[in-house]
């Protein structure tokens, strides 16, 4: 089976056989990052640009190490450095890049719709590494492959994303990708960061943090940002862990066992309480160890290989 | 004096009640006859009419024509051929120009440049408060003795409800109306199109009805409290026709505009980002559309207007949250309201040419609207059975900026006769 796509711009537009193949791809993908040689010759010759314009640690890192254990050439271009400083528009920059010959793009906008934007206006593959409120798609794959590694499936789960859903695009990907795959998405926080129309999407929402925890198999804790405290959304970041948090004494009280991701990076202390970040529900650092493979995941299908071809890929040596 | 008949039509013109296959004959700038089967042998010039509609000069009373200061975008010129082009005789031009239409000497020169373009006419309407800030009233008289006809800060809501009540009070002198952009700024916020499921899934910023709704009624209210005339530009949300209706109900005098996007699109038109689709206020659910088709069949929306709003390429090329608002309309407004309202079995004809002609020179005072024997010789031409298909790189407008972009419709102007002379005619096609 051959992945028919030219670009990852989100997870709503995917297939549950499209997602699964990505998935089913990463697996293989992650043993290289255990060698001593972290490197296949898949994408060698390639050349992939790491195009951000909003600073990002973890996404472009991840991105970089996928590119780079796939031996594709790659550029990082950062928005303080670049020439939209000086005035240029989006798509003039990437017709630029494009004129130097690229295969593909990776973006961070903080528009949504800008990947799209860019896709429908240049003829590289264009990878959506988070766009405004929009969707995040590496990071919905990636939470997706945490939850089935620890559950082995992903049908039938119930997955709660708790906190500022309405400005998440992390929160968008996994509502897409989780309810294709089977699972029952719900949502919980203030009601001033949970757009109450997520409910057309068959998307529950839970108004009380205990009730997510006496219900579901997971949860997705999101980032809460300190500036919507400042646009009123919530009176304080006390506030918010008394009503939102995820407490030790909280998970106990559920009395089950609930799988803890948070995409990062992390407000210990605010979303989620130290003991329960570094206790033995949560699975954040495996999230960003398979945030990786799928990313690599995701260049080699674009790049046209096949999924049978993966574990083979794997079989190759680096240089 | 020239003398031009139109000749063989069917004579449409609600204002004196007339519907039947009449000749209009126009004399010095204004009707001079309207019988069966008038000589011709007299006449300069004759225009055949035969199977076609003859009605009263259409007007389009809310468009932006971005001269003075965004001639790269629409001139006076520009925007008049394309308003002729369209069947309007006449547009009132938005005053969010750049400098602002605040000023005596700025209407003036609009008057002036549609004069030596010849198409259309022009009626501007000047801002309320000075450079549209909001804050301090501009010279109302001074710019209706150049030509002004009337007022608005029309792109901005004027937030103010006091300075609005200043307004509206002041405008008693003159008896014109206020036009307002209903949207309260703090509840739009950064919302970029209609709240709901499409801009949670877009992950787009929501601008809720109510936004437009709280203003609506808020100066409705101030225009019952003054007693002066209040006009709502381009409703969109199925309750403000409703506050809309009441208040009129009430005896208020309030009247109100739709354009054909907020009675035609649905927030759903904006897919996947298209920048097209992107205005304000935004487009809305189809509950919104039902209402204000509603309110346009039942009077409580008194007239037809395009709002067009032409912009570059360059900006409407962006990511949607960056783009500017609106799209271009001239061209392409009847031929909308003509499908989907009158084929669409909203409106009967008569009714369209009040709401595109009659009602807006009523509203704004203006000569037209009406083809009795003295009334002004602005006179549109309409073929009824022509199907076509929206081409926007055929529009005259500088500006392609359209979500109609290969629709099929039906109707069209074919000739437009300003003050007796005819300035454009479709050729051919």
């Amino acid at each position: 089976m051959q992945f028919n796509r030219k670009h990852l711009l989100g997870l709503e537009e995917l297939s549950s056989d499209e997602i699964r193949m990505i998935l089913d791809t990463a697996v293989p993908f992650k043993e290289i990052s255990e060698r001593q040689i972290k490197k296949v010759p898949v994408l060698r010759g390639k050349t992939i640009v790491n195009l951000f314009f909003e600073p990002s640690t973890r996404t472009r890192i991840s991105f970089e190490f996928a590119e780079k254990r796939l031996s594709a050439d790659t550029v990082n271009v950062n928005v303080s450095t670049s020439s939209v400083s000086k005035g240029e528009t989006l798509v003039d920059m990437a017709r630029n890049l494009e004129a130097m010959k690229i295969d593909m793009v990776v973006i961070r906008h903080a528009a949504s719709g800008a990947p799209a934007f860019l896709a429908q206006r240049i003829d590289s593959n264009v990878i959506n590494a988070g766009d405004g409120w929009h969707e995040h798609p590496t990071q919905g794959l990636l939470d997706m492959l945490t939850i089935r590694d620890h559950f082995g499936k992903l049908d039938g789960l119930k997955v709660a994303i708790v906190g500022d859903v309405i400005h998440s695009r992390v929160a968008r990907s996994n509502i897409w990708g989780l309810q294709k795959m089977g699972a029952q998405v719900g949502v919980c926080g203030p009601p001033t960061l949970v757009p109450a129309s997520l409910k057309e999407l068959g998307v529950k929402i839970y108004s009380r943090i205990e009730d997510v925890l006496s219900e579901v198999d997971v949860v997705n804790v999101l980032r809460i940002q300190l500036e919507r405290m400042h646009s009123n959304m919530f009176p304080s970041l006390g506030e918010y862990n008394r009503l939102y948090g995820i407490s030790t004494a909280r998970l106990e009280a559920a009395g089950r066992d609930v799988l803890i991701l948070h995409p990062g990076p992390m407000n210990r202390g605010v979303e989620i309480d130290s003991d329960v970040a570094d206790g033995e529900h949560q699975v954040i650092l495996e999230q960003v160890t398979n945030g990786v493979a799928v990313r690599m995941a995701v260049l080699f299908l674009l790049a046209g290989g096949k999924q049978a071809g993966a574990a083979e890929a794997t079989e190759m040596r680096g240089e | 004096m020239k003398r031009l008949l139109i000749r063989g039509g069917r004579l449409v013109d609600p204002a004196n009640t007339v519907d039947e296959k009449l000749d209009v004959l126009l004399s010095g700038g204004k009707v001079a006859g309207v019988g069966k089967a008038i000589d011709a042998a007299e006449v300069d010039e004759v225009l055949d009419a035969t199977g076609k509609v003859v009605v009263p000069g259409l007007i389009d009373m809310h468009v932006h024509l971005r001269e003075p200061g965004r001639e790269d975008e629409e001139t006076v010129e520009s925007g008049c051929r394309a308003a002729a082009a369209g069947g309007f005789t006449a547009v009132a031009a938005m005053p969010n120009t750049e400098p602002v239409t605040d000023d005596q000497a700025t209407v003036g020169y609009i008057i002036r440049e549609a004069i030596r373009a010849g198409y259309s006419r022009v009626y501007p309407i000047g801002a309320i408060t000075r450079e549209i800030k909001g804050e301090n009233l501009a010279e109302m008289g001074s710019m209706l003795d150049a030509g002004a006809v009337a007022f608005t800060d029309d792109g901005h809501c004027l937030a103010s409800a006091e300075v609005l009540r200043k307004a509206m009070t002041y405008s008693l002198i003159f008896d014109v109306p206020i036009i307002q952009h209903c949207e309260d700024p703090e509840l739009v916020g950064d919302g970029v199109m209609n709240s709901g499921i499409t801009a949670t899934r877009l992950g787009l910023a929501g601008n809720p009805c109510e936004a437009e709704e709280v203003i609506v009624y808020r100066d409705c209210a101030l225009a019952r409290l003054t007693g002066a005339r209040f006009h709502v530009a381009h409703i969109s949300a199925a309750r403000s026709v409703d506050i809309v209706r009441n208040f009129k109900a009430e005896g208020v005098r309030v009247t109100a505009e739709a354009t054909p996007h907020h009675f035609i699109l649905t927030d759903e038109a904006v897919g996947d980002f298209d920048t097209n689709a992107k205005m304000a206020p935004p487009l809305r659910g189809a509950a919104d559309v039902v209402a204000v088709r509603k309110g346009l069949a039942d009077g409580t929306i008194d007239c037809i207007a395009s709002d067009h709003a032409p912009h570059h390429y360059d900006e409407k090329e962006a990511a949607f949250a960056n783009a500017p608002n609106g799209i271009v309309g001239l061209e392409t407004s009847f031929a909308l309201v003509y499908t989907e309202l009158v084929l669409g079995g909203v409106l009967d004809f008569s009714t369209l040419v009040r709401r595109m002609s009659t009602a807006p020179a009523r509203l704004l005072k203006l000569p037209g609207g009406s083809l009795a024997v003295g009334d002004q010789g602005d006179v549109t031409v309409l073929d009824l059975d022509i199907n076509w298909t929206i081409d926007k790189h055929k529009f005259y407008s500088k500006c392609r900026n359209t979500p109609f972009h290969g629709r099929q419709v039906t109707g069209r102007a074919v000739a437009t006769v300003v003050g007796g002379r005819v300035v454009w005619r479709r050729d051919g096609d």
